[in-house]
């Protein structure tokens, strides 16, 4: 019993970060209507640079600076990319994206160097014991999971208040529904852009440190990019609580699969039980759990 | 349908200077229009001009240049000659941020709504530009942010009562009929209180009671909202009894410019549209 509920948890914090990723997509395809294939290379920068700006400060300022620097990514990228693109088909945007996460990854490693790096936040890393007087063994929880989770919630909902209650909120949602309308009622494209990759780049400065403080910063974090893409098929790519979801019940799938079919099958199946899941969704529901219905007019 | 549609010719009801004798200066005054796409010459020499509070109608038959013409007043196209001056300003490169800070407003031919939205918020949407605050006010709603939501969201509920769109306020726009999204799409124009408001053939696949409707609401929101309208259509039809004045454009010249009435019996006019002038009626 304790090991299932311990399995649960570890589950549901891996999923956590899951969520964070896939954050990242549905934020900038809501608000710009473009798939962006460059979120993982920009959790990879964004976590490189935090990692190498802490060796030479404390970490809440490094974060800081991390952020800054993606801000002015966010404007570089709208001012050299997105600026030439406007009113374009969502492809030409995807392969820009696509160009942009190749550059970022080269840039990344140029400037921040290509070896392993950790990141320390001095979370507690000991575990903490509960439950033991109901459940024979107790459960053990990692205080840096929980503190990760508690934090990723926090933005998620914060950026909810954001995306719903807020003018520029729908100004953003404006902008992803139609380009040329959105300009026509004086919403400026460029300044939303910047705001939308600006928020973007603070999920996955976000998502890097998490990651990079469990597992360190490498080249492999731009890879996790790829966990995303079952998530947002999951979860639907417009849908902030899709992505959430989508999040939770990947990572707690891939973890149940692994411990109890693992011995079945061979094991290894943490690494394709997640993909396996979205193709059964794709076959039902093509929109996704949350995704809003796309009704053609023919 | 004529008689009831039938508008009187008054000055606008927002004139800052009404000189009941004397004309008023022209809100737009376009002068010697050329546009070109490589060697297509989309607009050649165009110039007229719009008066306060009119309704100005631009007809022609399909690819005359109308639709080019509209992105040329509302800077989604950068004419290689000519000016406009709006407001008695001259405008030599006109984009749509500007177009719309200028207070010029649009709809469209194809419906370019927010379609994931509601009724509401496409409509709060064209409010974007009467919001101030700042975005940390503006999520927890307090004080100024409050205030200014309100009355924004004051403007709005005015137009969708007078657009009569009540029942379908929460709706997202895209479940809605056609009609009625090309009722949202003029509410959200409105909404920007515009002084030149821009209308993409508003009646295009509409059936008679709803080209009715929208005639109405053409009208009215001159007289609600005091705003100057200029309007697409190739159907010349109902427009003619909407408009004060016509431009006719044809293959991108303009062939007329003049009362409805005048246009409607012009040899040059009737010839864009039936071919040869033997062949009318």
């Amino acid at each position: 019993m304790g090991f299932l509920i311990e399995t649960v948890i570890a589950g549901l914090m891996s999923g956590v970060l899951y969520a964070l990723i896939a954050l990242g997509f549905v934020l900038i395809f809501k608000a710009s209507g473009v798939f962006n294939f460059a979120q993982g290379a920009m959790v990879l920068f964004a976590a490189l640079a935090m990692a190498r700006l802490q060796e030479h400060m404390p970490w809440p300022l490094a974060f800081a600076l991390a952020f800054l620097i993606m801000v002015m990514l966010a404007w570089l990228i709208e001012r050299l990319v997105l600026r030439h693109l406007v009113n374009q088909h969502g492809v030409t945007l995807l392969m820009a994206t696509l160009g942009i996460a190749y550059f970022l990854e080269g840039l990344g490693q140029m400037v921040w160097g290509d070896d392993i790096y950790p990141i320390n936040l001095g979370l507690p890393k000991q575990p903490t014991l509960v439950l033991d007087k109901v459940i024979p063994g107790g459960v053990l929880i990692s205080n840096e999971d929980l503190i990760a989770a508690i934090s990723a919630a926090a933005l998620v909902a914060l950026l909810t208040l954001f995306f719903q209650k807020s003018g520029i909120g729908r100004a953003l949602r404006a902008v992803a529904d139609d380009h040329q309308a959105a300009q026509s009622i004086g919403i400026p494209l460029s300044r939303m852009w910047v705001i939308v990759w600006a928020i973007a780049g603070l999920v996955a400065l976000v998502t890097g440190m998490i990651w990079g403080s469990k597992l360190g910063v490498q080249f492999s974090l731009s890879l996790i990019a790829l966990k995303g893409l079952p998530v947002v098929i999951l979860g639907g790519l417009t849908s902030v609580p899709g992505a959430i979801v989508g999040g939770l019940i990947v990572g707690l799938g891939e973890k149940l699969a692994e411990v109890y079919l693992g011995p079945a099958l061979g094991g290894g199946i943490e690494s394709w039980f997640a993909y396996l899941l979205a193709l059964v969704v794709l076959l039902i529901r093509p929109q996704g759990l949350f995704g809003e219905r796309i009704i053609d007019r023919v | 349908m004529a008689a009831v549609l039938k508008p009187a010719p008054m000055p606008a009801p927002d004139a800052p200077t009404p000189a009941p004798a004397a004309e008023p200066a022209p809100l737009l005054q376009l002068q010697g229009i050329h546009l070109r796409f490589g060697g297509i010459k989309a607009l050649q020499d165009i110039g007229f001009d719009v008066r306060r509070g009119e309704v100005r109608a631009i007809i022609g038959p399909n690819g005359a240049g109308k639709s080019s013409l509209l992105n040329v007043i509302n800077g989604v196209y950068q004419p290689q000659q000519g000016q406009i001056i709006f407001d008695g300003q001259p405008l030599p490169q006109m984009r749509p941020g500007r177009a719309a800070r200028l207070g010029i407003a649009r709809t469209f031919q194809n419906l370019a709504l927010f379609s994931g939205m509601s009724v509401l918020d496409n409509i709060m949407a064209g409010r974007n530009l009467h919001m101030r605050r700042g975005l940390l006010a503006q999520m927890v709603r307090l004080g100024p942010a409050l205030h200014e939501e309100v009355a924004n969201r004051q403007v709005v509920e005015r137009i969708i009562d007078f657009l009569e769109i009540q029942a379908w306020r929460k709706v997202p726009v895209g479940r809605l009929p056609y009609g009625l999204q090309k009722r949202v799409d003029l509410g959200r124009a409105l909404a920007m209180q515009p002084k030149l408001l821009l209308l993409d053939e508003p009646m295009a696949g509409m059936n008679l009671e709803e080209k009715e409707d929208m005639s109405r609401f053409i009208l009215e929101s001159r007289e609600e909202f005091g705003a100057t309208i200029v309007l697409i259509e190739h159907d010349m039809g109902v427009v003619m009894d909407l408009s004060d004045r016509v431009v006719v454009l044809d293959y991108g010249k303009q062939i007329a410019d003049d009362t409805p009435d005048a246009v409607r019996n012009d040899p040059e006019v009737i010839r864009a549209y039936l071919g040869t002038a033997t062949q009318q009626e």
